[in-house]
């Protein structure tokens, strides 16, 4: 490609107290390019792509738009540059529809809303890429991969031809994966330039026409897709090889440690997300909850923990009946929960790190002596946890916010494996780490089991399944389709339980 | 076409902190200095002398720290509230209810010991003004009803109250009249410092500035407060019993208030009387809010305040009248206002090509 490009960001540094998170980067797009941005848990992906859509400024460096020096002073700023931004965590209006989140706050609505037209506008640009949506709807009642059409929807409205997307395919399920990725194409037949953050390399391969590779806020690598593949690509992210373990097949499965019966379980808008499931869990195994996100694995894993109510059926750990306990109670059993909302639920944002890492047990007598909380011990024990589990910062008194992406997660789930679980529930664990951190957490459940811990994980990922689980529950509509042994199914049987084509044969 | 634009800002900077608020107050004097020479005065004239009758000598500045002791105490009542995100505007009717309280104490227990009498006034004025917040606090638990409506609309209920009891039932018989209780007995009365009409509610604000931080900080209640306040989620994972908490923090923000009430009777008007608060609840929550819920900044900013005011009645004595001096204080409140605006934010000149 011999065109101009679009963006060309020059010796971009930004420092942030005790790291510097972009260290002189040079950062192209050509027009029409789909571009992979890749690199570790705190690589500073995130900070560059911020930097570029005028969240962040840079401390030193240059952006050029369309071959002019721009000082990208606002989001809204590079907005009008035709650059957009979908970061991680959707920034829908909930009560709105889908037509009203798409003309809100664009500079080409002023004076009130006209339903019809904005609805007829948004069926125009969501026809023209294969965005299917209703644009009278609730965006309450989109499901994470329609909300992210919306957000794709609006950045088009508003006239994007540099859409960045921060590890947009995380929450989204095989098939959506797939819808979003002929969008992209589409997109960039069209002549927009897309850049995307992203761990999976297979991802990368399909969709990609360059990479950049960062490694601790420096460039270490770019180059045309086809002078690449996921090896080449794991060495430059991580400077080693990474050793895939191999689940050890050879789990032996203790006795029953969580029996559930006909459990009932309520959603969040009084509907019924969960109808009358019954498992069970035993001591030493891995048992996956498979399913598209939205049908009821949310709600079954808060209701186990106890942060849910349960209308009816029974909940027996260890043949004692705890439906009625409250989350401390279960806390204490040993029951432990990693959630799926990790900022907001499993963290508190402007806390230190120090502070979030005993959110989960500052109650406990180790952590007070006399009224008060006992800091030096909280503070070793925090920087335990730190070492224990490879949780990269610069430091512990900084607020949790701070984190990456990846580093978030490790603290999550290290915090919560340190209570030495019996039961351990955990929702996407591996969602937003690179290659070499899900490696270490795999590692780290598979040692949780073998040491006799139940785990019940909700994973996406068909592979992960198949990678880490004994055995997996394909939830479908709120009802627990099918259990079945991993070792005795295929991809492709757990994927059309999944989305309900198989009606299971009860 | 240019167009200003606010951005906010990434991090502030500490000097600008401390610069901001000194220039935000400068410039609203030489705004205040404009204002009173197109209204014929001596702008030099009334600046002195509003500096001097604020801080210009012992007893100015006791004066000042006189008005600023109810705007400490009641601003670090409203901050702890604030800071699990509970908008308690009630500080005004909790410090009603507190002095309320006290004074029923004590002209009921009349003379006595003040070891004994002044700790009862103040378990009274707590439990009263706790009362207040513990209404709103119950009903925002129970049944999310806004906190703000119903905080606001008990002042009124216990500003009428107070009324009613000194036009009425508590009436001293020899008052000609004025809605005034009879005076307290010495022993309910605060020592005051030396003969000025510093009291020892000042020593009060400042113990109760120091628990509030350890509390907040370091116990393990402190803990919840500052989880709660960011995120029920969070705390309710944690296994945290969130409306148990709305309930206890809204009563000991309101009991709080309610001392401040509880001081202002013993320490300065020794009687319950019409308007024993002339707004205090609520310029506090402006004090909490500027001293961004830090329980030290309150001390200094509700001392900044005490010094507002007083130079206020300082030229209203010259003859300035009484509404260019609420100007005055109003042009300070808006610069400092404005300046807490651009530390928060960046205003930037932006050129933009017209639509
Ligand atoms: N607002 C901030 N304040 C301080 N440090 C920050 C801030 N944002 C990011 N950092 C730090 O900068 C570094 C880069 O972070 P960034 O979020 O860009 O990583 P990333 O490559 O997106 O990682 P991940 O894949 O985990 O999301 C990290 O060390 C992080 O802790
Ligand atoms: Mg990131």
């Amino acid at each position: 490609m011999n065109r101009f490009p679009v963006i060309e960001m020059k010796g971009i540094s930004k420092r942030f107290p005790g790291v510097i998170a972009n260290d002189n980067i040079s950062f192209r797009v050509y027009p029409g390019e789909i571009h992979a941005l890749l690199g570790e848990n705190g690589a500073g992906k995130s900070t560059l792509m911020s930097i570029l859509a005028g969240l962040y400024r840079p401390d030193s460096g240059t952006i050029k738009v369309k071959g002019e020096v721009i000082r990208l002073h606002s989001p809204r700023k590079a907005l009008e540059e035709g650059i957009g931004m979908i970061y991680q965590h959707f920034r829908l209006v909930n009560n709105f529809t889908v037509a009203e989140n798409i003309v809100l706050g664009s500079k080409h609505v002023n004076w009130g809303i006209k339903q019809e037209r904005i609805q007829k506008e948004t069926r125009e640009i969501s026809h023209n890429y294969g965005l299917e949506i209703n644009p009278a709807v609730r965006v309450n009642q989109l499901s994470l991969g329609e909300q992210q059409r919306v957000e794709i929807l609006k950045m088009l409205y508003r006239g994007c031809d540099i859409l960045i997307m921060d590890e947009p395919t995380t929450v989204l399920t095989p098939g959506e994966v797939k819808e979003l990725f002929q969008v992209l194409r589409i997109m960039s037949r069209q002549g927009k330039s897309i850049v995307l953050i992203t761990h999976k390399l297979n991802e990368v391969m399909e969709i990609a026409d360059y990479v950049t590779v960062l490694r601790r806020g420096k460039v270490v690598g770019d180059d045309r897709i086809e002078n690449l593949d996921e090896g080449i690509l794991t060495r430059m992210m991580v400077a080693r090889e990474v050793v895939y373990s191999q689940a050890q097949r050879d789990s032996s499965p203790g006795g029953v440690i969580l029996n559930v019966d006909n459990l009932k379980i309520q959603g969040d808008r009084g509907n019924i997300a969960v109808h009358e499931v019954s498992f069970n869990l035993r001591r030493g195994e891995i048992m996956a909850i498979a399913g598209v996100a939205g049908n009821g694995q949310r709600e079954l894993v808060e209701a186990l923990a106890g942060l849910r109510k349960a209308v009816s059926g029974s909940i027996e750990y260890e043949g004692e009946e705890i439906k009625h306990y409250d989350a401390k109670s279960r806390i204490a059993l040993g029951i432990n929960m990693v959630p799926e909302d990790r900022i907001g639920m499993g963290l508190v944002p402007n806390l230190s790190v120090i502070d979030n890492s005993i959110l989960r047990s500052y109650y406990k007598e180790e952590f007070y002596s006399g009224w008060f909380l006992n800091y030096n011990k909280i503070r070793s024990y925090t920087d335990r946890i730190i070492n224990e589990y490879n949780i990269v910062l610069s430091d512990s008194n900084h607020p949790v916010n701070y984190l990456s992406g990846g580093n978030l997660q490790k603290l999550l789930l290290g915090r919560e494996i340190d209570q030495k679980p019996r039961v351990l529930l955990a929702s996407y664990p591996i969602r937003g780490l690179d290659v070499a951190a899900a490696e270490g957490v795999y590692d780290l459940l598979l040692k949780e089991r073998d040491k006799g811990t139940a785990i019940l994980l909700v994973l996406e990922d068909l592979d992960d399944i198949f990678r880490i689980a004994d055995r997996v529950a394909v939830m479908y509509q709120g009802f627990i389709r099918k259990i079945l042994d991993v070792e005795k199914t295929s991809i492709d049987e757990i994927g059309s339980i999944m989305v309900g084509t198989e009606l299971a044969g009860v | 076409m240019l167009k200003l634009k606010l951005i906010r800002r990434e991090n502030e900077s500490t000097m600008a902190r401390l610069i901001v608020p000194v220039l935000s107050i400068i410039m609203a004097f030489g705004c205040g200095w404009i204002f009173l020479a197109l209204s014929g005065y001596l702008p030099a004239v009334v600046f002195a002398k509003m500096f001097n009758g604020a801080l210009g000598s012992p007893y100015a500045i006791s004066e000042t720290i006189v008005k600023a002791v109810p705007l400490m105490v009641a601003g670090l009542a409203i901050s702890l509230a604030f800071r699990m995100k509970l908008w308690n505007i009630g500080a005004e009717g909790q410090i009603y209810m507190g002095a309320f309280a006290a004074s029923g104490m004590a002209l009921a227990l009349g003379n006595g010991s003040p070891y004994v009498i002044i700790p009862i006034m103040m378990i009274a004025a707590f439990a009263a003004g706790a009362l207040w917040g513990l209404v709103p606090g119950l009903l925002k638990a129970y049944w999310q009803v806004n906190e703000t409506i119903i905080t606001l609309m008990l002042n009124y209920v216990a500003i009428y109250w107070v009324d009613y009891l000194v036009f009425g039932p508590w009436k001293d018989p020899n008052s000609m009249g004025f809605p005034l209780t009879p005076i307290f007995s010495p022993a309910a009365q605060l020592p005051t410092w030396g003969d000025s009409r510093v009291h020892l509610g000042l020593l009060l604000a400042g113990i109760i500035a120091i628990v509030f931080y350890l509390v907040v900080q370091y116990t393990r209640w402190g803990y919840e407060v500052r989880v709660m306040g960011e995120s029920s989620q969070a705390a309710k994972y944690a296994g945290m019993n969130v409306a148990k908490n709305i309930m206890l923090v809204m009563m000991v923000s309101g009991g709080i208030a309610g001392i401040a009430g509880m001081i202002e009777v013993a320490g300065i008007t020794h009687r319950l009387q019409q308007g024993v608060s002339p707004g205090y609840g609520y310029t506090a929550i402006i004090v909490a809010w500027l001293a961004r819920l830090n329980p030290f900044a309150i001390i200094i900013v509700a001392f900044l305040f005490g010094a507002l005011l007083v130079g206020g009645f300082a030229v209203q004595i010259v003859g300035v009248s009484f509404s260019i001096t609420q100007i005055l204080q109003g042009t300070v409140l808006f610069f400092l206002l404005a300046g807490e605006i651009f530390l928060r934010y960046r205003l930037v000149l932006a050129r933009e090509e017209a639509v």
